[in-house]
């Protein structure tokens, strides 16, 4: 063995290794890192359903808080962004980088529109009075609270998880938008991305369907039910 | 005797010509991480050995000044006599730089980073840069809670498990700007926790060599896998409950203030739910580097090789069910209880496994005394304790009277210094020539062992009498309390015994300075092992091979009665074996 | 100072300890066993020059052996704690003709609220003590916890009794004393800088001593 391998291994893969889960490390990096995602948001869920359940009295209505309107719009356009992620991967495999170009720059699109919304909403709940401690003095939903259209007793949790939730996977969108910019530009631009070679556009991309998923999750439990 | 090898060996091909600061401080390279880790958590361990002294002489002395003392603040220790608010600040400080910032990084940071590779025969991490971040964050995160010390109001007050709502409220704890950077700093370590684990686990999946089977690899490397999926799930959870906690201090939201509705109980939930687990994080390595050690010293295979394989996995699934045990006395369900007390003690289970399978693997050897070797079997003998006194724990109406007594303390200290660190001061010794290219010295060494091993049994093994008689963990001055004033020569007692005990320690560290540049140079392979990393020169080169080394057996065939001497290293190949397919189908 | 557990106070205290000494005998045999092996295997097996050791990678029934005792053992052992568990914390051990006593705990001090004479607690006649607990012997209590601030532990060490007080929880523990005399509450998880003195004295008295506590106690409240 002394000679024959010398030329196969140059302290950079591929190099002789025994097999392992035949998905190349980036791959399976990013599958090791969403596990741990899995379990960051399993904590921040698990945490609403937890004081949802134990709540003293009644949980806040969504559909006087929120404006729900908008926000599933929000959905629909990320659920988009996951597609024309899925067409910028389909093409680069099919050997097109200029289609795969095309459909990344959608879906870095449909992920900043998507963050821009947030923000916008955002904004305008605190407005209203909905903040994360609950409800400001003063605000248009203090009134509501007063009034008895909104149980004062939850409005604090509901404020608490709401913002910590949405804003913890806004976050995740802004990071997926910057790696995909990122990408983007130096990878997707310079043609670096081939029939052969699409590593980074795979890895993102299952960042970005994950962080979808997390959406649909969070859409239907803290704006739906 | 092999110093001659060292040079014979052929020096690496590529020449290194990073620069200082790409080499030492912004180094990928993983052995210069794992080396910065010990650095950094070695000066934490003493930072949290020097609490833990302060908090001994107020117990032990109750309201006396103490020596050296004047030189705290007022707002610490006026006239050298530790306050109450500080104290409780000691308490916290010292469970947190041990736990996150002295044994974990010791055992995950300094042995994950440094063996793997060397161990499965790769170059480096799968991502070199991602690892320099994981020590980076770590390194900002010690920093944050170091500083903490030094803010107004000083450092957390809660305990270093921040049970709330006294960590969420500083109207309640007193603290504020202190009790903030613990919640950022724990984020970081997190943070950290999560880039290192992702990086052994792909790592280990991925880049064996050939030959390098799963059951092949050396205990340490499973049980630092295994520990690298029990850190990457559970670290999220706590960096989760942390964010929580932060934001209930920094922007007012109410998930832990039962006053607006939020739940006590719900940070120890989430904090179990990861404390557990982080417990097997803080052993499982430990175990895994004992196993290697008594094995060689022993010079015979590891006795149940597979077994000992299935006890470490069955602790890291058992470990995610038994999170409540920690809870029995919270006012949680007490049918939840019952069902945590029977999973418990289950989980003891495995751990029994291990210490039999380490005594069978010296039954019949031929066991040498060095250094490491002599700390692995105090480990075994000591984590022993540990594990025993958990099993009254366990059982939930005993634990109703000695929860939150010095039992509980006894046993931590048991498991974690008589089994984490015991651990360590016999790995620190074994692999330091394949890091510095020097032995420590033997007989002081020796002399770390014995009065180690005597003071720390003498500090601890009374703290179960302490536990018994009721007397509660994490108060200022026991006096307080009329059943608890015929116990103050016995409090005493461990005071001038952790003193020694924290005397004894200084020799470890000269010992372990004084050698990098004048202990005997060690050559390749000073303890005569099998693994991998003994074929390298020491200090291992910058990317270790040239050329990955091809594996042919398991890392334990000690006294093989296939060699004369008495080990058979993994890449030596005998006229029996066969090369293995990844290898072959390499050269094709 | 005793070097084993204080005086038996309660009914419980003798099945706790009963429990203690059984985990001790059976975690002493292991120990003795693991220790003695470990000290005599050092002694015997060390090096000696052209010795080799035995070759073996282990043997299944020695493993099945030692993992099957302990696993027997801990499930029996588990099967018999959870009797008692039941019966001290179950949902239903509280006994229904308990005596009702109210504890706020509150950084750093436990009010105690009695029930006055009619018995029962949420009427005009209670009143309300600080950090003094006194019980009737022989008579069931039921102590209701609760917490001001932040999170304490009722805890009677004579007793064996340990619950923690939660804030926006309302926790029951019940103990019935066996021996009269004068005893230390403590508080057992820490709750701020004050923790180690939030002390109250337990008075253990027949039960016409405690009826006549309680009227002069209630009317030094009222006054
Ligand atoms: C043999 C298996 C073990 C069993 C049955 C066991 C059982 C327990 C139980 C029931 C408690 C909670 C006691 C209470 O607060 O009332 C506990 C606490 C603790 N255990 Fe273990 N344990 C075992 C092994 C370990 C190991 C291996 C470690 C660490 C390396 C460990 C570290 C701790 C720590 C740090 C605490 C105290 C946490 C705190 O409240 O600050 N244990 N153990
Ligand atoms: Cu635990
Ligand atoms: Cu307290």
């Amino acid at each position: 063995m002394t000679h024959a391998a010398a030329t196969v291994d140059q302290m950079r893969p591929p190099y002789p290794a025994e097999r392992g889960l035949d998905v190349y490390n980036t791959k399976l990096g990013m599958w090791v890192f969403l596990a741990s995602e899995v379990m960051f948001f399993a904590a921040l869920i698990g945490t609403y359903i937890i004081l949802r359940f134990g709540a003293p009295g009644e949980w806040a209505k969504p559909g006087i808080v929120l404006n729900i309107k908008i926000t599933a719009f929000n959905t629909f356009l990320l659920i988009c962004s996951s597609v024309s992620m899925v067409k910028a991967y389909a093409a680069i495999q099919d050997g097109d980088p200029k289609k795969m170009r095309f459909w990344l720059l959608l879906t870095i699109l449909g992920g900043a529109t998507f963050v821009g919304i947030q923000v916008y909403e955002y904004i305008h709940l605190i407005e209203h009075g909905f903040v994360p401690s609950g409800v400001r003095e003063g605000s248009e939903l203090a009134e509501l609270v007063a009034k008895g259209q909104l149980p004062a007793a939850t409005m604090g949790l509901y404020g608490s998880t709401f913002f910590t939730m949405t804003g913890f996977h806004g976050f995740h969108v802004t990071c997926g938008v910057i790696s995909m910019t990122y990408l983007y530009l130096t990878k997707a631009l310079p043609g670096k991305y081939t029939k052969q070679s699409y590593g980074g556009i795979e890895t993102v991309g299952l960042y970005w369907h994950f962080v979808d998923l997390v959406w649909i999750i969070l859409f239907t439990i803290v704006y739906l039910i | 005797m092999t110093t001659v090898a060292a040079t014979a060996h052929p020096a690496p091909a590529h020449h290194d010509d990073r620069s200082f600061i790409r080499k030492y401080v912004f180094s990928t390279d993983h052995k210069i991480i794992g080396i910065q880790f010990l650095f950094v958590s070695l000066f934490f361990l003493l930072v949290g050995g020097l609490l833990a002294m302060q908090m001994r002489w107020q117990l032990g002395f109750p309201g006396k000044p103490m020596p050296g003392g004047g030189v705290l603040p007022e707002t610490m220790a006026p006239g050298g006599v530790i306050l109450p608010e500080y104290y409780i600040q000691l308490v916290t400080m010292h469970g947190t730089f041990m736990v996150f910032f002295a044994i974990m990084p010791l055992l995950v940071g300094v042995y994950a980073n440094f063996l793997i590779p060397l161990k499965i025969g790769t170059h480096d991490m799968a991502f070199p840069r991602i690892n320099m971040w994981s020590f980076w964050s770590f390194f900002a995160a010690g920093l944050v809670m170091l500083a903490s010390l030094f803010v107004p109001d000083g450092a957390a007050r809660a305990g270093w498990t921040m049970y709330a709502p006294l960590s969420a409220r500083h109207d309640l704890s007193g603290a504020s700007f202190g009790q903030e950077m613990w919640s950022v700093s724990i984020i970081l370590v997190g943070l950290s926790s999560i880039l290192g684990s992702l990086n052994y686990i792909t790592t280990i999946i991925n880049n064996r060599a050939p030959g390098m089977t799963w059951f092949r690899l050396p205990l340490s490397v499973w049980s630092l896998f295994i520990t690298a999926i029990l850190g990457l799930l559970a670290l999220p959870v706590l960096s989760g409950a942390a964010i929580m906690l932060l934001f209930d201090q920094i922007i007012g939201t109410h998930f832990f203030d039962p006053a607006a509705g939020g739940q006590a109980l719900l940070w120890q939930h989430l904090f179990w739910f990861f404390g557990h687990p982080e417990v097997y994080i803080l052993i499982l390595p430990a175990m895994g580097m004992v196993s290697d050690i008594i094995a060689n010293g022993s010079r015979k295979p590891i006795f149940g090789y597979h077994s000992m394989v299935f006890a470490i996995v069955a602790i890291a699934f058992l470990g995610w069910i038994v999170w409540g045990h920690h809870m029995f006395m919270s006012g949680m369900n007490p049918t939840l209880g019952s069902s945590f007390m029977v999973s418990t003690l289950v989980i003891a289970v495995p751990s029994a496994v291990k210490t039999f399978n380490w005594m069978g693997t010296m039954w019949r050897g031929n066991l040498r005394f060095t250094v490491p070797m002599l700390n692995a079997v105090a480990f075994v003998a000591m984590f022993v304790i540990g594990g025993l006194s958990g099993i009254f724990m366990a059982a939930t109406p005993v634990d109703m009277f000695i929860h939150d007594t010095y039992f509980i303390v006894a046993h931590l200290h048991y498991v974690l210094f008589g089994g984490s660190l015991f651990a360590l001061f016999a790995a620190i010794p074994y692999w330091y020539p394949k890091m510095f290219g020097r032995l420590m010295h033997e007989g002081w060494g020796k002399v770390h062992f014995w009065l180690t091993f005597i003071f720390y049994n003498l500090v601890f093994f009374p703290m179960h009498i302490l536990g018994m008689a009721g007397h509660m963990r994490r108060i200022y001055d026991p006096t307080q309390y009329a059943f608890l004033q015929p116990y103050q020569p016995m409090n005493e007692f461990i005071s001038i015994s952790a003193f020694l005990l924290f005397a004894t320690q200084i020799i470890f560290f000269v010992n372990f300075w004084w050698s990098l540049k004048r202990g005997k140079p060690s050559g390749l392979n000073p303890w005569q092992d099998n693994g991998l990393e003994w074929t390298l020169p020491s200090p291992a080169p910058h990317g270790n091979w040239e050329r990955v080394p091809t594996v042919y057996r398991g890392p334990y065939e000690f006294s093989s009665p296939q060699v004369p001497e008495d080990y058979l290293p993994q890449t030596r190949r005998l006229p029996s074996d066969r090369e293995p397919a990844a290898a072959s189908a390499a050269r094709h | 100072m005793h070097w084993w557990l204080p005086l038996k106070g309660s009914t419980f205290a003798g099945e706790v300890d009963g429990l203690f000494l059984a985990i001790t005998i059976i975690t002493g045999i292991a120990f003795v066993l693991v220790e003695v092996g470990l000290i005599w295997f050092v002694v015997k097996y060390r090096q000696r020059p052209g010795r080799k050791a035995f070759y073996t990678h282990g043997s299944t029934r020695a493993e099945v052996i030692w993992t099957a005792i302990p696993a027997v053992t801990m499930v029996a052992l588990g099967l018999i704690s959870n009797h008692y568990w039941v019966r001290i914390k179950g949902r239903n051990s509280v006994p229904p003709n308990a005596y009702p006593i109210a504890i706020h705990a509150k950084q750093f001090e436990w009010q105690v609220t009695y029930p006055g004479p009619d018995g029962k607690l949420g009427t005009s006649d209670d009143f309300t003590v600080r950090n003094q607990l006194h019980v009737p012997v022989g008579r069931p209590i039921v102590v209701r916890l609760t917490s001001e601030d932040v999170i304490h532990s009722f805890f009677v060490p004579v007793f064996r009794v340990k619950q923690d007080a939660v804030p926006g929880m309302d926790i029951n523990a019940w103990f019935q004393a066996t021996v009269p005399g004068t005893y230390e509450l403590g508080c057992a998880e820490l709750c701020g800088l004050g923790h180690y003195r939030m002390r109250a004295q337990v008075f253990v008295q027949s039960q016409e001593d405690y009826d006549a506590w309680t009227k002069q106690a209630a009317q030094e409240a009222s006054s």
